[in-house]
């Protein structure tokens, strides 16, 4: 089977219709929108003619065609919104209570296997893992970095090496770092990190096998991708601190540390704050990394890739609704706390 | 990752230009030569992975199974051996790229303007039009940003694949698609997830415009359709784009949504999936995984690097703003 330009046609043939659609809906919509106000006000203006004419007073109702507005302003929003998010989540909701095969009621039953399944308690650990380190280590990181090329005359560049991770797909990534943890039985290694390894003495090692050093090492890919938008968050928030402040911190001679612990990190608390949040809610959700390098072998799986597996691969709907549910919950604390710091925020 | 271009980053406006003085300048230029050295070393740390699977996926085969990239540099040998096949090979095994990379087109152009126009209607509704229960709706639709997409996939997917039947009446038949007709399940299940989002940004830009504008505009006699045609679309282009490139890289680097709704054949698969799939069945083939790694990295880089200010813009709005 070469590669050959007619195979792809009908797949251009389907974008078409795609583009097309769009236009067809989007177009049509604004259309819609156009020509029904414009009748509207006609048939107005013919009832103004013939109140005038005959003298009887009007009747107004404005508000009404606004709402009507928003309506059709919002109706494709709203109509995805319920049918793709709504209604699933409130059905996965009820799935997680029935069994595999979603026919009969079981209650809580795959709440309490997810708890005493030793495989799935182990899941759980990694994602505990996952979520104490990936946002910890990554806003570390990327504070200490935004500090260092703070105002350096290669800033720009220094930046986009380490933001440009965050372009590549978590697949692409984890080859990357795949080829780095690549371990060789016999002759040269040709990963970078056994090389290392034997240069400095030590024996090579199937860095991916050995639990629980595996999932560290593919919490280092994810905290490679995250580094950078910690690192430019923060850098704008480092910026956005007033200049005389600074200005006056110095001439009373504050030392460097002081300067950061005193000015720095008590202004950049907010952006702080959101790059906590929104990390460990992406890492929460962590799936392809897991899925690509390991595919949740050797004790490396986490909720999302465990999800997965359940509810697709073993066809168990319960038991992989009820961890998206538990996936659901857990983000649900985070966020609370960030909509109460926001408030704060606002207010004081 | 060689071509690095100086691009601007967040926020390097003009908040250098606060003259300091000699001493604190003395004593800065002293601080910062460390500082530089670190940031050089960390930067270069942060570069070699990517640098390394390129050199590899431009080295001959053999020399790639049997040495480390690194030796490249004393023992020079390049092919783009590696690309032709992973792109245009015969055989299954080598890859047929080319095929996927078509998929992830056709997947991702559509996912990125459904969103987009949906989104900016929402948004202009949400910020300029009085309706009853505005706010009630906007905060469900900012709190739907919080349910995973695993909450909705199950029945997402169950949906396409039966319709929806309400008492025995069919309200809507099962999508029944074959082929590369399955990008419309991936489009509108990619279009669904990203519409909080969507309209969370855009409200976020579409609400700070002056409402002085809007107030003129009506008492001149447009209407809602009109304002936001001529004076609101204009006004976002910044935003749109902002949440277009986001919305790219989302779609172009998702695994798992095209993964359950397009399924693995070279019919629909993206990229993606059929790198995550090599990775697990070949993944001693480096000379496949890297070329073809490398080009599913290409695309996302190039709109990264010519469009990351409005990248940044977004981000910085989309986070920091709440």
């Amino acid at each position: 089977m070469g590669f050959d330009f007619a195979d792809e046609q009908p797949k251009l043939l389907m974008l078409m219709y795609g583009l097309v659609a769009f236009v067809v809906v989007v177009g049509g919509l604004l259309l819609l929108l156009d020509v029904v106000p414009a009748w509207f006000a006609r048939r107005r203006e013919a009832q103004l003619v013939a109140a005038s004419v005959s003298g009887t007073p009007l009747a107004r109702r404005p508000k009404q065609r606004e709402g009507l507005f928003a309506l059709f302003f919002l109706l494709p929003t709203l109509l995805l919104l319920v049918i793709g998010l709504v209604v699933p989540a409130i059905r996965t909701t009820l799935l997680s209570l029935m069994d595999g095969s979603s026919s009969n009621w079981v209650g809580l039953r795959n709440y309490g296997w997810m708890f005493s399944d030793s495989s799935i308690v182990r899941v759980l650990i990694n994602t505990l893992v996952w979520v104490l380190l990936v946002p910890l280590v990554a806003t570390g990181f990327g504070l200490t970095y935004a500090i260092l090329v703070d105002k350096a005359r290669f800033e720009a560049v220094a930046k986009s090496l380490i933001f440009l991770p965050m372009a590549i797909s978590f697949v692409g990534a984890s080859i990357i770092w795949k080829f780095v943890y690549a371990y060789r039985g016999e002759g040269d290694q040709i990963g970078l990190l056994n090389q290392m390894v034997v240069s400095l003495g030590g024996e090579p090692k199937q860095w991916l096998l050995e639990s629980p050093l595996n999932t560290l090492l593919l919490i280092v890919i994810m905290v490679w991708i995250q580094a950078g938008f910690a690192m430019v968050v923060l850098s704008a928030a480092i910026k956005a601190i007033p200049g005389d402040i600074v200005e006056a911190a110095r001439l009373d001679g504050v030392s460097p540390w002081q300067m950061f612990w005193q000015i720095t990190m008590p202004s950049i608390r907010p952006a702080l704050i959101v790059v906590v949040v929104t990390l460990t809610i992406a890492t929460l959700k962590v799936f392809d990394i897991v899925r690509t390098s390991t595919n949740g072998n050797y004790d490396t799986s986490v909720i999302a890739s465990e999800m997965y597996n359940q509810a697709f691969r073993y066809g168990q709907n319960g038991q992989g609704s009820a961890l998206a549910v538990f996936l659901f919950i857990l983000v649900i604390p985070v966020v609370i706390y960030q909509i109460r710091n926001l408030r704060q925020q606002r207010e004081g | 990752m060689t071509t690095a271009t100086p691009t601007v980053a967040a926020g390097a406006q003009k908040t250098a230009g606060t003259p300091p003085t000699t001493a604190a300048r003395v004593r800065k230029r002293l601080n910062s030569r460390t500082a530089t050295l670190v940031s050089i070393v960390i930067a270069v740390v942060w570069t070699i992975p990517t640098f390394g699977l390129f050199i590899s996926s431009i080295r001959p085969e053999d020399d790639i199974k049997t040495t480390g990239w690194w030796t490249a540099f004393t023992n020079p040998q390049f092919t783009l051996e590696n690309y032709q096949q992973v792109l245009f090979g015969r055989s299954s095994s080598s890859g047929q790229l080319a095929s996927y990379f078509i998929n992830s087109l056709a997947i991702t152009i559509p996912s990125v303007l459904f969103p987009l126009a949906f989104a900016a209607l929402a948004a202009y509704a949400l910020a300029w039009i009085n309706f009853r229960g505005r706010d009630w709706l906007y905060i469900a639709i900012f709190a739907l940003q919080i349910v995973p997409l695993q909450m909705a996939l199950v029945p997402l997917l169950k949906f396409f694949s039966t319709g929806v039947t309400l008492g025995g009446i069919t309200l809507m038949p099962a999508w029944d698609l074959v082929d590369e007709q399955k990008f419309a399940q991936v489009w509108f299940a990619h279009t669904c997830f990203a519409l909080p989002f969507a309209v969370f940004l855009l409200h976020n830009f579409v609400s700070q415009l002056p409402g002085d504008l809007m107030e003129a505009a009506r008492v001149d006699g447009a209407t809602h359709p009109k304002i936001f045609r001529t004076i609101v679309l204009p006004l976002i282009t910044p935003a749109l784009a902002a949440f277009g490139i986001f919305q790219f890289l989302w779609v172009w680097n998702d695994l798992l949504v095209a993964l359950i709704f397009a399924g693995g054949g070279n019919e629909t698969a993206p990229l993606t999936v059929r790198l995550a799939e090599m990775a697990g069945t070949r993944g001693n083939e480096w000379q496949r995984l890297t070329a073809g790694a490398f080009v599913s990295i290409v695309v996302p880089l190039v709109v990264f690097l010519s469009l990351q200010r409005f990248f940044v813009r977004g981000l910085l709005a989309g986070s920091v703003k709440g």
